[in-house]
């Protein structure tokens, strides 16, 4: 079969909302994107443990200490059918890790600010959580398989993540001067980066037109931006803060919140690295992979001492 | 029965998971392998769960308005009745995996014994806990053998885990003085009784696993049950009970 009836089996399956498998044929490029984002992923969960990872020796009592400690450990687990999903794209999870720890992959920005306050591990919940579901809950319906169902398994844990989040800035709204001050300091604080989480405006963004094409996107990032500030414009008023944002507006016409400006400059320079945490955050997982080296080691080499004396018992 | 000394005897069980359970907390989002992240958490969240079943029942015994946090997060190092195992900073995973090896192990023997205590409350604490904890054996022997037999650099790092962990083994089956005045009245453990079998049991898995069993007759650390800790217990308390401490009083 030549090239292009191969694409159009493959253009065929995408408008017929069919899901690519992995053993079928698909363009290089939406090979390369899909690569370039799942695994993007799976290192947001992964470094995403770091910033909450950072509260758990420190949790007020021992039911949030558990809930915590739960919540960190599933997002491990997300981490780990991301990146068997970026496997049945033919790349290793040695090689996707490599790239994260040589600067070469990224993930998500959010990770690089820090949790300075018990407050912010309810606002990320809140926030944080509450932003990735509305990307996850259109990635459910992602064009490639694996990625789609990784997404279905992980949506229905991010819910009671968000939950959680929310509950404990909850209790503090409800608690003494400072507790509320907390609540509203860490709001402050994590507001606008939760919006920068969407991406670049729709005019900037370079990813977005293929893969709206090809279905792996299925919603625009102001879309979905508009979506999270009309949810949480709303939920805000359950716990007794405000969103630091003066432009913040219902718009009766639009039906939807207006809402300020992103600080664009901000975030390119998280981007690219300057954010007040992106070198804690590599060096951490580099330590963690590097200190770990020795055990991976004699793992293996335990591993394969075994099956050597296996197949001498059998012989 | 002495309700001081039981209430002791369990404070002094919930301690030992506790301090444990937060120490391997501190791997969390930093383990060597992500499935292995995943398994150190899930330990520390068994364990953290069996402390605050102990706790609870603590507090009940203990009256005065006590909960499982005040006891958890308002008492200072010299109340705390851990033994000094659990408290011994993580190091590498080879000092992880042999702490929680040496001391799942210890667990397994104590809650069988407990399953039969005349206390039906804490009698099914055991009851639960002990499908964990044996788990937490299963999981760390596996371990044990594995870095034990791996390569020689995972061989000498073992060596030197149980070289330096094994001090603070002793104390284990030394009964405390509330162990010791609960006992008569059949209503602890004796943990002296506990000792042959954990040592054949530890003997064994090092066996499988290459490592030299340590010679009779080292000089083995205590004071941990009876509130003498060592230096490292403060700390872990500092950073734990940060919050209590800092905003006394509040609901979280």
């Amino acid at each position: 079969m030549s090239i292009r009836e191969l694409e159009q089996i493959f253009l065929d399956k995408i408008d017929r909302e069919i899901k690519i498998e992995p053993k079928d044929w698909m363009p290089d490029q939406y090979r390369k994107t899909l690569i370039r984002q799942i695994s993007q992923h799976a290192h947001s969960e992964v470094v995403g443990m770091l910033p909450e990872g950072n509260w758990i020796t420190r949790a007020p009592t021992l039911k949030r200490k558990a809930i915590l400690l739960a919540k960190v450990q599933d997002e491990a687990g997300h981490g780990l059918y991301l990146y068997s999903a970026t496997e049945t794209l033919g790349v290793t999870r040695e090689q996707t890790i490599n790239d994260l720890h040589s600067g070469k992959a990224k993930y998500s920005s959010i990770f690089n600010y820090p949790t300075l306050t018990w407050a912010d591990i309810g606002a990320i919940g809140w926030l944080v959580d509450g932003a990735a579901i509305l990307n996850q809950v259109m990635l459910c319906r992602t064009s490639y398989g694996p990625y789609a169902r990784a997404m279905v398994r992980i949506c229905k844990e991010e819910s009671f993540h968000q939950r959680q989040g929310f509950e404990i800035l909850l209790v503090m709204s409800k608690g003494s001067p400072e507790q509320r001050a907390m609540v509203q300091d860490a709001v402050n604080r994590w507001w606008w980066p939760s919006l920068m989480m969407f991406g670049p405006h729709d005019s900037e963004s370079t990813h977005s037109e293929q893969s709206t094409k090809w279905k792996i996107k299925r919603m625009s990032n102001d879309e979905l931006r508009q979506k999270f500030v009309d949810m949480i414009a709303e939920q805000v008023k359950f716990l007794n803060v405000t969103l630091p944002d003066p432009k913040l507006k219902w718009n009766e016409a639009r039906k939807h919140y207006d809402f300020g400006e992103i600080d664009w400059e901000e975030f390119w320079n998280v981007v690219k690295g300057n954010g007040p945490c992106n070198k804690q955050r590599l060096d951490a997982r580099r330590k963690a992979w590097e200190e770990g080296k020795w055990v991976r080691e004699a793992a293996t080499a335990y591993a394969n001492k075994r099956a050597a004396r296996m197949k001498q018992q059998v012989a | 029965m002495d309700n001081r000394n039981f209430s002791d005897y369990i404070l002094h069980l919930a301690d030992n998971v506790l301090i444990l359970g937060q120490r391997n907390s501190e791997w969390c989002g930093h383990g060597p392998v992500l499935e292995q992240d995943i398994a150190i958490t899930n330990i520390s969240l068994d364990l953290i769960g069996q402390a605050r079943s102990l706790y609870q029942y603590a507090a009940e015994l203990v009256g005065n308005g006590a909960t499982e946090d005040t006891l958890a997060y308002l008492r200072d190092a010299r109340q705390f009745k851990n033994c000094l195992l659990v408290e011994q900073p993580n190091g590498d995973w080879a000092h992880t995996i042999t702490r929680q090896f040496l001391f799942s192990v210890y667990q397994r023997l104590l809650y069988t014994k407990l399953l039969q205590h005349s206390d039906s409350r804490l009698a099914a604490i055991a009851e639960k806990s002990l499908k964990e904890v044996t788990y937490h054996v299963r999981w760390s022997s596996e371990w044990v053998i594995r870095l034990g037999d791996g390569t020689a650099e995972s061989n000498e790092r073992m060596c030197k885990a149980v070289e330096t962990l094994w001090p603070y083994t002793g104390e284990l089956f030394l009964p405390s003085s509330y162990e010791a005045a609960l006992g008569k009245e059949g209503l602890a453990v004796n943990v002296s009784s506990l000792q042959a079998d954990w040592e054949q049991q530890v003997r064994e898995i090092f066996s499988e696993a290459t490592l030299p069993y340590p010679p009779s007759g080292i000089w083995m650390q205590r004071g941990g049950k009876e509130g003498i800790h060592t230096e490292h217990l403060g700390y872990i308390l500092a950073e734990m009970q940060f919050m209590q401490r800092a905003y006394p009083g509040l609901e979280w």
